[in-house]
């Protein structure tokens, strides 16, 4: 439940700093969206899933060419971009998915997704040490 | 009269199939896919059968997210 809570944060100040994105998904490893822009649940999940099977096919692609292991992908349609960042953390695999207006600034999108998934990282490490620290201060008063 | 009209005419006809022309060049410019390995290489996919495939999902996805 905190790592949701964590997931929607990084969501939040990615959506704010990036004004490329007009819609985003971070997922777990199981298929579990952690977070997303899409308010209609049907729609997340169809969403997920599409982006789910956008990943194998460009697996399977990278496979038949003899490609090293895929970590990102963009896929430009005269429509707007799909973005999809596969990152290995601790508690698994972690996918962001985001969608964008056409010819967005690529490096800018990519770097902006990946520090969201580095943020969900980090987040619980840094929540638990600001509870052992109000703990200490609460037995010092 | 029926010859400026003709004139008028056939410049139009070249003016649209001329934008056509250009659009349909820049849609292929711009519609791809670039796969990024774990190593920093990148693969750059247009015009073809495999690229169409992904392309296709990518508008399904970017309707969806509208």
């Amino acid at each position: 439940m905190l790592r949701r809570m964590d997931a929607a944060q990084a969501l939040a100040d990615l959506t704010e700093i990036s004004s490329q994105v007009v819609h985003v998904a971070i997922v777990d490893g199981d298929g579990t969206v952690l977070a997303t822009t899409i308010a209609d649940a049907g729609r997340a999940d169809r969403f997920v899933q599409g982006v789910k099977t956008l990943l194998e096919e460009a697996d399977g692609l990278r496979q038949s060419r003899g490609l090293p292991g895929l970590s990102q992908l963009e896929a430009a349609t005269l429509e707007g971009s799909v973005f999809v960042v596969r990152r290995d953390s601790d508690s698994g695999p972690r996918i962001i998915a985001a969608t964008t207006r056409p010819d967005p600034t690529v490096g800018l999108v990519f770097y902006d997704l990946k520090h969201c998934l580095r943020s969900i990282d980090t987040a619980a490490p840094a929540n638990a040490t600001q509870r052992r620290t109000r703990k200490k201060a609460g037995d010092a008063a | 009269m029926p010859r400026r009209f003709l004139t008028a005419m056939l410049l139009a006809a070249g003016s649209l199939a001329g934008s056509v022309l250009y659009r349909r060049r820049a849609a292929r410019r711009l519609e791809r896919v670039d796969l990024y390995a774990d190593d920093g290489s990148m693969a750059s996919i247009a015009g073809s059968p495999d690229a169409e495939r992904l392309l296709t999902l990518a508008r399904e996805l970017v309707v969806l997210a509208r």
